[in-house]
């Protein structure tokens, strides 16, 4: 069916005789429409959602519609009495609010100002934030002492400017409300004092014992200090023990690197020389996989066709961001993969045509086996955390033979300052708790109680009076430090000192850059309490340890430098030769199981449940199925249609006799006969933001299958559940007659035959009634414009959360994202291509395209849209009134409306983490993306002020500095030499809908993909 | 039967036109009301919790305005002194007065003297001192006769149309850049004896809209188009 065919679907005579508007009763998708699309091969070429594909009347009208169903409407509970009431009030008060007189404000000087400290200009202080014992390397802007955005250390081997979504949201953490604030006994409030002199008695006791009694739980600790300051107790309280746990870990690749060489090294890749990248099961390019920021940067430079371009393939169990960018993926089951990794490392000596049938499966092999052979040291195998330990032996046996180590692939002393089994030692925890041995367990963050292997029962064991004294170090007032008498606030990483590693073992010094907001304490000060040292700073700590360490001479100007840098020189970790010892290395037992698959996976948003209270994260859409303030349980549409499941509908999951119930979404690309469930939901002490939301399925998760199990069932409960999904919201249509996809892409070898494939269909500059002139913009001195690499992007998301830091975005929850009034102001869309059950994926990043033709400034009966003289199209929030015209308008559909007063005005943390430069906006006002206007106006001031102009490369906007795959440049259209108009002069330089005519700012470059000849069907 | 008389076409004619006229009357007086100071402020003294004179400050003691607000060539604020800079003098005169006690008490206690804001201007407004001052507009171009306010007031309305009307027609109000902080700066009239006549750049000028064109270009002023684009002032 043809895109007019479409069009023709009576679907908006069907819309009107559904007097209905409330979003909750949508028409179901038809799954075997679905299929009947593919077979014909009738749907659209580039479908976002299993919806669009079967062309369902619902999504037509998504499409027609400005905002989805729903959104525009006042559906909340309100009589019309209230109603005619508060229109009478506010009418008469209409003609009022023009003569507020303002209020009187006070300007508060400092008594001694600090030497160097500016009002009205931003400080930037370097320091990391860590996640999984793994520091990404950042920069902290701060407005007199207030840190407000983070943003990546460009100088840092590990971020080069780039971020993660973690680093990018821990700024809201700061300032969250609901964290906890007072150190607590059983509840009550106590002083820091009260806690010393309390739990002096019972060390005092166990010091008799060395410590025999004393049991310190942490998370994966990379700090140096910490980590010798442990030690430090350790040695002086031999009987005491440390003990590690944490739900994300990595087990497997410890275990892995024990079984192929007898120690753990750490494995770090060089993505930048490989050729040819294999994931088995690994999502190296998305936040959480250490060195993923570097990972994302050195793989995107690859993926220049008019350079050496690299080619991915990926075999996956679950569909990742990282398979979405594949050249070739597979889906297989995670319990398949281990046979896969087995008949790669045989490959070459073993037949893999033998062994293997002559299916996808082996057709891929042999061809995923010839590239590797022919690209010998520069190629690279990764594995995916959640692999048993025997995959990674296996790949590391596979990187030996290909002669990759030392040149994609090193190894190194593990980042991890104590890498032992997290199950083991948790285990061993228990046991001693069950054994009475343990008086006092101290627990430096995490939350154990709430994410523990579920038969472990450790909730329960904290709860009952195994253990006389518990100490909980934590942030918020969770499940655990419910369990526990004393809980001690945390403080946040920007309220306190410590260290840590990135993932190549660079150590970094975190600085904080604000005395702690609730009397926080740093894991270093309750060791040093332990310790008997209780007056020692966090400050003191960490600057005692590195005297120790440093060798040189002027140990102040080293220290200075360090945090200046945000690094200390020369620590990273050396690479090291290590043996493979290929007899250890056990054969890979073929998968026996035929039933289906249970996957836990970490959510790509809240992690393992930490970041719950997280309105960023939690608002933020999960790269694939753009759900947000949701898990769902994962399945493909193949197995949907067995089990006769669909969108919305309620399924109860049954594993090792546990149920659990979740609205079901069905994956394009997921392999069949296997679920996917996510970690970190259904929390009951998150704060006001997390608890409720989702589902837990920690309690299925046990040490022996942390990741993957078999023998999971699935029954429809009849039930349906409305997941919030921003996928099909902001869905643009092709204009009337024009077939151009919004995603372009091509072959690389079709590319070289016709390398301007993506401009076809564009209409020529000059093609205008109006008159030429007024989009002449040579005279300027700046006329700013924007190009976005397709190839580049992962949709990784950082541009998203940046974009919110910057400009002050409000979260609107989920209720109000159900109805699509969510508002980034650059969202992602995902298109897929090709067969549902294995599609290929691509990443579109749509901020505003500053239109030079701007549909949105034409209808516009306020003028509160209009352009600059620099050709942007500015948003004039105090002339703005409402009437949403603009964003009706807008073939994008990149304007955001406050239909509610979504930003918190009152929480008085929130005033202090706001980008002061960036108005905040209120009820009834349309915003959108500004291309970041105060960093240009600061920029061009900070320019003209010196009688210069703003030089290629000074200016950056939020979502460019974030973007760790350099797919995003700004700059300047009359400067020809700048990197936006090289970006623009390439052959695959596209415009967005670009047969409106409406100029788009914003340009994109077009996909190229290079798959294997020898796969080409 | 007749209930009007024949004249009331007359005045119901008159009053289409005096209906107008009210309504057209009543916007004039309510965007009259929004000029006025009960609305802007402008001339308004507000309290302080110490009466600071600028005029004795300035006029009389001749300190340059940068001397306590430090970051007006460099940042968008022009810096409000701390409570140091106060006690710089008034560490050795009127170290007994009893008004200066509030600026004593902070510099004693630590605690900030919190001063009643005078020139304000709406969130949505975002107004850079350093490049107006490197642009050449002068202090009491917008701050009026501030070396003659014994207590601080704001001088102009400081709503868009007084804005707008510098950004529209630069000419008529720019300035030597040495001139900025010269309060008794006054500008050049068309005066054939040369009264107040300003040398830039070698050449003597008599007429301001003269020289503010010339400094205009001088000083790289971007064009009134730019400059009264949205975006220079909302964000």
């Amino acid at each position: 069916m043809s895109i007019d065919e479409h069009k023709t679907k009576p679907a908006a005579a069907k819309a009107a005789a559904q007097p209905d508007v409330c979003p909750t009763k949508r028409k179901q998708l038809d799954l075997a429409t679905v299929r009947e699309q593919i077979e014909d091969t009738t749907g659209p070429e580039y479908w976002r959602s299993l919806e669009e594909l079967a062309g369902s009347d619902e999504f037509q009208e998504m499409l027609h519609r400005e905002f989805p169903k729903g959104a525009s409407e006042w559906l909340d509970d309100f009589s019309r009495r209230g109603f005619l009431k508060t229109m009478g009030a506010s009418l008469a008060l209409a003609g009022l609010t023009g003569c507020t007189r303002m209020p009187n404000t006070e300007i508060v000087p400092y008594v001694r100002q600090p030497e160097n400290v500016i009002p009205g200009k931003p400080k930037f202080y370097a320091t990391a934030h860590t996640l999984g014992g793994y520091a990404s390397p950042v920069l902290v802007e701060s407005h007199l002492f207030r840190p407000t955005k983070i943003e990546g250390n460009p100088q840092h081997p590990a971020s080069l400017g780039g971020t993660d979504i973690y680093a990018q949201a821990s700024i809201l953490d700061l300032y969250d409300p609901d964290r906890a604030q007072d150190i607590t006994y059983l509840g009550d409030v106590r002083s820091w004092n009260a806690f010393i002199d309390a739990i002096s008695g019972p060390l005092m006791a166990e010091k008799s014992m060395a410590g025999g009694g004393v049991r310190i739980l942490t998370q994966t600790v990379s700090s140096p200090t910490l980590a010798a300051q442990i030690r430090d107790y350790l040695a002086a309280n031999p009987q005491a023990k440390w003990h590690v746990y944490e739900p994300i870990n990595r087990d497997n690749v410890v275990e892995g690197a024990k079984l192929a060489f007898g120690e753990p090294v750490e494995t770090r890749y060089d993505l930048s020389k490989a050729d040819v990248i294999v994931s088995l099961d690994a999502d190296f390019l998305y936040a959480g996989f250490p060195g993923s920021t570097r990972y994302t940067r050195d793989f995107a430079a690859r993926r220049n066709p008019d350079a050496d371009m690299n080619r991915l393939y990926v075999i996956e169990s679950t569909p990742s961001s990282t398979g979405m960018k594949a050249d070739h993926r597979l889906p297989m089951k995670a319990s398949d993969i281990q046979s896969f990794a087995g008949a790669l490392a045989a490959f070459g000596r073993v037949d893999p045509q033998a062994a293997r049938p002559t299916d996808e499966v082996g057709r891929l092999l042999l061809a995923v086996g010839k590239d590797l052979q022919s690209h010998k040291g520069s190629s690279v195998v990764i594995v995916g955390d959640h692999q048993p330990p025997v995959v990674h032996a296996l790949a590391h046996s596979v990187n030996q033979a290909l002669g990759n180590v030392g040149k994609t692939v090193f190894y190194t002393d593990p980042v991890d300052a104590n890498p032992v089994n997290r199950a083991d030692s948790l285990k061993a925890l228990v046991d001693d708790m069950h054994a009475g041995k343990v008086d006092v367990l101290l627990i430096l963050s995490g939350n154990p109680a709430y994410d523990a292997p579920a038969e472990l029962e450790f909730a329960s064991l904290l709860k009952s009076p195994a253990v006389a004294t518990k100490v909980y170090l934590g942030s918020h007032r969770n499940e655990t430090a419910e369990l526990c008498q004393w809980h001690v606030p945390e403080a946040h990483y920007l309220e306190s000192w410590s260290d840590g590693r990135a993932y190549d073992g660079t150590a970094t010094i975190i600085q904080p850059l604000i005395e702690p907001l609730y009397n926080g304490k740093s894991a270093h000060e309750i060791i040093a309490v332990f310790a008997g040292d209780s007056g020692a700073t966090g400050h003191d700590l960490v600057q005692a340890y590195w005297q120790k360490q440093h060798t040189g001479a002027d140990f102040d100007t080293f220290w200075r430098k360090s945090l200046h840098d945000g690094w200390i020189a020369d620590t990273a970790s050396k690479p090291k030769t290590v043996a493979l010892k290929t007899s250890s290395v056990p054969a890979p037992q073929s998968a026996t199981a035929s039933g289906i698959e249970l996957n836990f996976r970490r959510d790509p948003s809240i992690y393992d449940g930490r970041f719950s209270n997280n309105g960023w994260l939690q608002e933020l859409p999960k790269p694939l199925t753009k759900l947000t303030w949701d898990n769902p349980i994962m399945i493909g549409p193949a197995m949907a249609e067995r089990l006769k499941l669909n969108f919305k509908d309620v399924a109860e999951l049954e594993f090792n006799g546990k149920k659990v119930k979740g609205a079901v979404w069905i994956q394009a690309g997921h392999p069949d006969n296997s679920i996917t469930v996510f970690l970190g939901y259904g929390r009951t002490r998150a704060g006001r933001v997390g608890s409720g939301a989702g589902f837990d399925v920690y309690p299925m998760c046990t040490s022996q299958a942390p990741w993957f199990a078999d023998g999971a069932k699935l029954t429809a409960t009849g039930e349906t559940y409305n997941l919030a999904s921003t996928q099909g919201y902001q869905t643009m249509e092709t204009p009337n007659g024009s077939e151009r996809p919004q995603v372009q892409e091509r072959s690389l070898e079709e590319y070289k035959k016709e390398p301007n494939f993506a401009k076809e269909g564009e209409p020529p500059k000059d093609l205008t009634l109006y008159k030429p002139e007024i989009f002449d913009y040579a005279k300027e001195t700046y006329s700013w414009g924007m190009a976005i690499d397709l190839n580049s992007c992962v949709g990784c998301n950082n541009c998203i959360l940046a974009c919110q830091s910057e400009n002050n975005i409000a979260v609107v929850g989920k209720e109000q994202t159900l109805r699509g009034r969510h508002m980034h102001w650059i969202r992602v869309d995902a298109y897929y291509n090709g067969p549902r059950d294995n599609p290929k994926g691509f990443f579109q990043p749509v901020p505003c395209m500053q239109c030079e033709n701007a549909p949105c400034e034409l209808v516009c009966p306020v003028q509160a849209t209009v352009h600059s003289s620099e050709g942007l199209n500015d948003m004039i929030y105090n002339r703005c009134v409402g009437t949403r015209y603009c964003s009706n308008n807008c073939p994008y559909k990149v304007r955001r409306f406050n239909f509610l007063l979504f930003q918190d005005w009152e929480t008085p943390q929130f005033k202090l983490m706001r980008n002061p430069d960036v108005t905040i906006r209120s009820r009834g006002v349309m915003e959108k993306c500004t291309y970041c206007v105060q960093r240009i106006s600061e920029a061009r001031i900070d320019t003209e002020r010196a009688d210069s102009t703003i030089k290629d490369g000074d200016l950056q906007t939020a979502c460019q500095q974030s973007c760790p795959a350099n797919a995003i440049v700004f700059g300047n259209l009359n400067d020809p030499s700048s990197q936006v108009n090289k970006w623009k002069a390439q052959a695959r330089n596209y415009s967005l809908l670009g047969e409106l005519n409406t100029r788009p700012r914003t340009t994109y470059l077009a996909e190229v993909r290079n798959p294997n000849p020898e796969l080409a069907t | 039967m007749q209930i009007f008389p024949r004249s009331s076409n007359a005045i119901a004619r008159a009053s289409l036109v005096l209906v107008v006229l009210a309504v057209a009357g009543l916007g004039w007086v309510v965007l009259e009301l929004e000029r006025t100071p009960y609305i802007t402020n402008a001339g308004v003294r507000k309290a302080q919790p110490v009466p600071f004179s600028h005029e004795h400050h300035v006029t009389g003691l001749g300190i340059d305005c940068r001397y306590c607000h430090t970051s007006v060539e460099t940042s968008s604020f022009a810096g409000i002194p701390p409570t140091k800079t106060c006690i710089n003098c008034h560490q050795q005169i009127w170290t007994n007065a009893a008004y200066l006690e509030p600026v004593r008490e902070s510099y004693r206690t630590g605690r900030s003297l919190e001063w009643t804001r005078v020139n304000q201007l709406p969130d949505f407004v975002y107004f850079n001192h350093s490049i107006h001052i490197n642009k050449g507009v002068g202090c009491n171009t917008c701050h009026g006769p501030i070396d003659h306010m014994p207590l601080t007031y704001q001088y102009a309305s400081l709503q868009m149309e007084f804005c707008l009307d510098c950004h529209r027609n630069t000419e008529k109000y720019l300035r030597p850049r040495d001139q900025v902080f010269n309060m008794r700066y006054e500008p050049p009239v068309d005066d054939p004896l040369g009264k107040n006549a300003v040398v830039f750049g070698g050449k003597t000028y008599n007429n301001q809209i003269a020289l503010g064109t010339a400094l205009h270009e001088a000083y790289n002023v971007r064009s009134v188009k730019d400059i009264t684009s949205c975006n220079t002032c909302h964000r």
